[in-house]
C-alpha cells in the first residue's frame, strides 16, 4: 500500500479533503452559531444581530435559566422517565416477540410475521389514531401517550428475529433437556447472548424517545410533564411561555434577555446528545449497517 | 387433538407474543377500521361509530378547495428532491472518505458529518431561526458586515425549497454516508489492486469497481424512498417552516395539512378523508414498487 500517489490520485484526494473539511465544518456551524448566540449580552443581539464570534460576551440567559431551574429539570425527569421505561419496556417487548417469531417449532410464525409487517403496508392515518387514543382510551395528559406510540417497531422486530436466528438450537435444545421452560430460555440464554443487537436497537430507541415531541405535542396540555424537546418547542415558539419562563426567574420583564434565552435553552436541551454522541457513535454505526444487510 | 396438543405445546410462546399481537390489533389494525371517519359528519359526543354517515362530502369539500392537489405536488416534489440530492451526496462523501487515506482525519470528520443525525427536529428550528430570523438573524448580521442588504427570508416563498432541501441534506448526509461506507468496506481490496497495475486510474476504479459494488445498496434505498414518496417528514416541515401561513403554498405537504385540519381547524372528517387518501395512495405506490421489482429483479423486492 505504501506504493507512490499518481498525479490522479493526488488530485481526487487534494479535493477530498477540501470538499470533506467543508463539509464537516458546514455540519458543525448551525452549533456554534447557537452557542455563540447563547452567550452573547442581549443588547448587543438587538443592535447587530447573532454572529459567530460574540461581539459582547455575557452568561447572562445562563445565570438566568439556572435562577429558576424547576421547570426545566421537572423536563429534564420526564424526558428522562419517558426514555428509560420505553426503551426497556421497548427492548423487552420487542425481543420477546423476535424469539417467538423466529423459533422454527411455532406453527404460526409466518402468518404472525406477516399480522405485524402489514402495519407497515398500510395504517389508517392520524385522525383515526389520535380519536383512540384521547377519546377512547383516555390517554390525554397521561405519559403512556407518549411511551406508547414507540414502544414497539416491526422493523426493529425483523432486525431482532433474523439476529436470533443466528444464535445455534443446540444451546436451547440443551436448556430443554434440563427441563427449562420457553420463556425461561428467552430470559436467561437468549436476552443475554442477545447482548449486542439489544444495546444497538435499545440507543436507537432511546434516541427517539429524547428526541419525540410529537406525542407530546398531541397529548399533553399539562405543562408540568412536558417533555424536554416540547418544553423547548413552546419556549422558541411561544412568547408567552418563554415570557413566563424568564420571569420565573424574578427578572423583571423589560430587561428580559428572551434572545439570548432561546438559545441557552436550546443549547441545555441538546448538550447531552452531544456528550454521550462520541461514545454511542460507533453502536449507532454498527447498527445501520446491520440493519442495511438485512433489511 | 393434533391441533390442540400444538396450542398446548406452544402455550408460553403464544403468551410471549400477545403483548405484540394486542399492541398491533389496539394501535395499527383498530384505526385502520377507524378510517371510515372519512365517509362521516364526526362528532366528538358520538363517537367514530356513532357518528351519521356523509357519503363523499369530505372528500368533496378537499377537492373542491383545490388545497390537496398542491399539498400532493409539495409531498412529491420535496421527497423526490430529497431523494435524489442526498442519494448523491450520500454516495459522494461515503466514496470519498473510503478512499481518504489519513484515519484520524477520516474518524473526526465521520464524527462531525453525522452528529446533525442525533439532534431532534426542535433544535433544527431553532438554528433556522438563528440563522435566517431578519432582525437578528446571523446570516443578516454577515451581510451587513460586508456591505450587503438584509434579506427578507421568511416574506420570499421560494427560498424555502432550498433551505429545507439543505436541512434535509444537513441532517441526513451522516447516516446515508456510513451505509455506503460500510458497503464500500467490503469490497474486496485486492480488485483495486489489480486495476491499478493494469493502469485504471482513481477515477475508473471508482467508476468500474465502487460504484457497481454500491448498486444494491443504493437500489435497497432509493426503493425504499419511492415507497415513502407520499409520506412528508412532519416533524421537519413543521419546525422549519412554522405555521408561517404565507408560505404554506410552496411548503405544505400532506402530513401538515392533516395534522393542521386536525388539531387547530378540527375539522375531523376531512382531516381523516385527506389522510384516508394518504394511507391509499402510498399502499398503491408501496405494492405497486414491490411488484415490478419481483418482476424485474426479484433479489430487491422489498417483501
Amino acid at each position: 500500500m505504501s506504493r507512490r500517489k499518481s498525479i490522479d490520485e493526488k488530485i481526487f484526494h487534494y479535493s477530498g479533503y477540501v470538499f470533506i473539511s467543508i463539509l464537516a465544518f458546514l455540519c458543525l456551524l448551525p452549533f456554534a452559531l447557537v452557542i455563540s448566540g447563547s452567550v452573547t449580552a442581549e443588547k448587543s443581539i438587538l443592535m447587530d444581530g447573532y454572529s459567530l464570534i460574540p461581539r459582547e460576551f455575557s452568561i447572562e440567559a445562563y445565570k438566568i435559566l439556572f435562577k429558576a431551574p424547576e421547570s426545566l429539570l421537572r423536563a429534564y425527569f420526564s424526558t428522562v422517565l419517558i426514555t428509560v421505561s420505553g426503551t426497556f419496556a421497548g427492548l423487552f417487548l420487542i425481543a420477546m416477540t423476535a424469539y417467538v417469531l423466529q423459533r422454527r417449532d411455532f406453527k404460526y410464525r409466518n402468518a404472525f410475521s406477516f399480522y405485524f409487517f402489514f402495519t407497515t403496508l398500510f395504517n389508517g392515518g392520524l385522525v383515526p389514531w389520535y380519536i383512540l387514543m384521547v377519546r377512547y382510551l383516555g390517554l390525554k395528559n397521561s405519559y403512556l401517550a407518549v411511551i406508547l406510540p414507540g414502544l414497539f417497531n416491526v422493523f426493529y422486530i425483523i432486525i431482532m428475529r433474523s439476529f436470533m436466528k443466528q444464535i445455534p438450537d443446540a444451546i436451547t435444545e440443551s436448556a430443554k433437556i434440563d427441563g427449562a421452560g420457553d420463556f425461561r430460555i428467552f430470559l436467561q440464554l437468549i436476552m443475554p447472548i442477545s447482548k449486542p443487537s439489544l444495546a444497538t436497537i435499545g440507543l436507537f430507541m432511546a434516541l427517539y424517545y429524547w428526541n419525540d415531541w410529537f406525542s407530546a405535542m398531541l397529548f399533553l396540555e399539562n405543562e408540568s410533564i412536558f417533555p424536554l424537546q416540547y418544553y423547548l418547542y413552546r419556549v422558541l415558539n411561544s412568547l408567552d411561555f418563554a415570557n413566563s419562563a424568564v420571569a420565573a426567574s424574578g427578572i423583571p420583564m423589560p430587561k428580559m434577555p428572551s434572545e439570548s434565552f432561546k438559545l441557552a435553552m436550546t443549547v441545555v436541551a441538546t448538550g447531552p446528545i452531544i456528550l454521550v454522541f462520541p461514545f454511542v457513535q460507533k453502536y449507532f454505526v454498527k447498527g445501520l449497517t446491520v440493519g442495511a444487510v438485512k433489511g | 387433538m393434533i391441533k390442540k396438543q400444538s396450542f398446548l405445546k406452544n402455550k408460553t410462546l403464544y403468551w410471549m407474543i400477545a403483548p405484540a399481537v394486542i399492541y398491533f390489533f389496539v394501535f395499527s389494525y383498530l384505526p385502520m377500521a377507524g378510517i371510515i371517519i372519512a365517509f362521516k359528519n364526526y362528532s366528538y359526543v358520538k363517537g367514530i361509530f356513532g357518528s351519521a354517515w356523509s357519503g363523499l362530502q369530505n372528500f368533496r369539500y378537499l377537492f373542491f378547495t383545490g388545497d390537496i392537489y398542491y399539498v400532493t405536488k409539495n409531498t412529491l416534489f420535496y421527497n423526490s428532491v430529497f431523494l435524489s440530492v442526498n442519494t448523491v451526496l450520500q454516495v459522494l462523501v461515503g466514496i470519498i472518505l473510503a478512499e481518504l487515506a489519513s484515519k484520524s482525519f477520516k474518524k473526526v470528520a465521520q464524527s462531525m458529518i453525522f452528529l446533525p443525525y442525533f439532534i431532534s427536529w426542535v433544535v433544527v428550528g431553532a438554528f433556522v431561526y438563528n440563522i435566517f430570523n431578519y432582525e437578528f438573524g446571523s446570516l443578516n448580521t454577515f451581510l451587513a458586515s460586508i456591505g450587503q442588504k438584509p434579506l427578507d427570508v421568511y416574506g420570499n416563498k421560494e427560498v424555502w425549497k432550498y433551505i429545507i432541501t439543505m436541512f434535509k441534506s444537513w441532517k441526513d448526509i451522516g447516516y446515508g454516508s456510513v451505509l455506503y461506507l460500510a458497503a464500500i468496506s467490503s469490497i474486496d481490496q485486492e480488485m483495486y489492486e489489480s486495476a491499478h497495475m493494469d493502469g485504471a486510474n482513481i477515477f475508473q476504479r471508482i467508476r468500474f469497481i465502487t460504484l457497481p459494488a454500491l448498486k444494491p445498496t443504493m437500489i435497497i434505498l432509493v426503493l425504499l424512498g419511492i415507497s415513502n414518496i407520499f409520506r412528508g417528514d412532519f416533524q421537519m416541515f413543521y419546525n422549519i417552516v412554522g405555521s408561517n401561513s404565507l408560505l404554506y403554498k410552496s411548503t405544505d405537504v400532506i402530513d401538515t395539512y392533516v395534522f393542521r385540519s386536525l388539531m387547530k381547524l378540527h375539522d375531523f372528517g376531512m382531516a381523516g378523508a385527506a389522510g384516508l387518501y394518504q394511507s391509499a395512495l402510498c399502499f398503491l405506490i408501496i405494492v405497486s414498487v414491490n411488484y415490478i421489482v419481483k418482476k424485474s429483479n426479484p433479489d430487491y423486492a422489498l417483501f
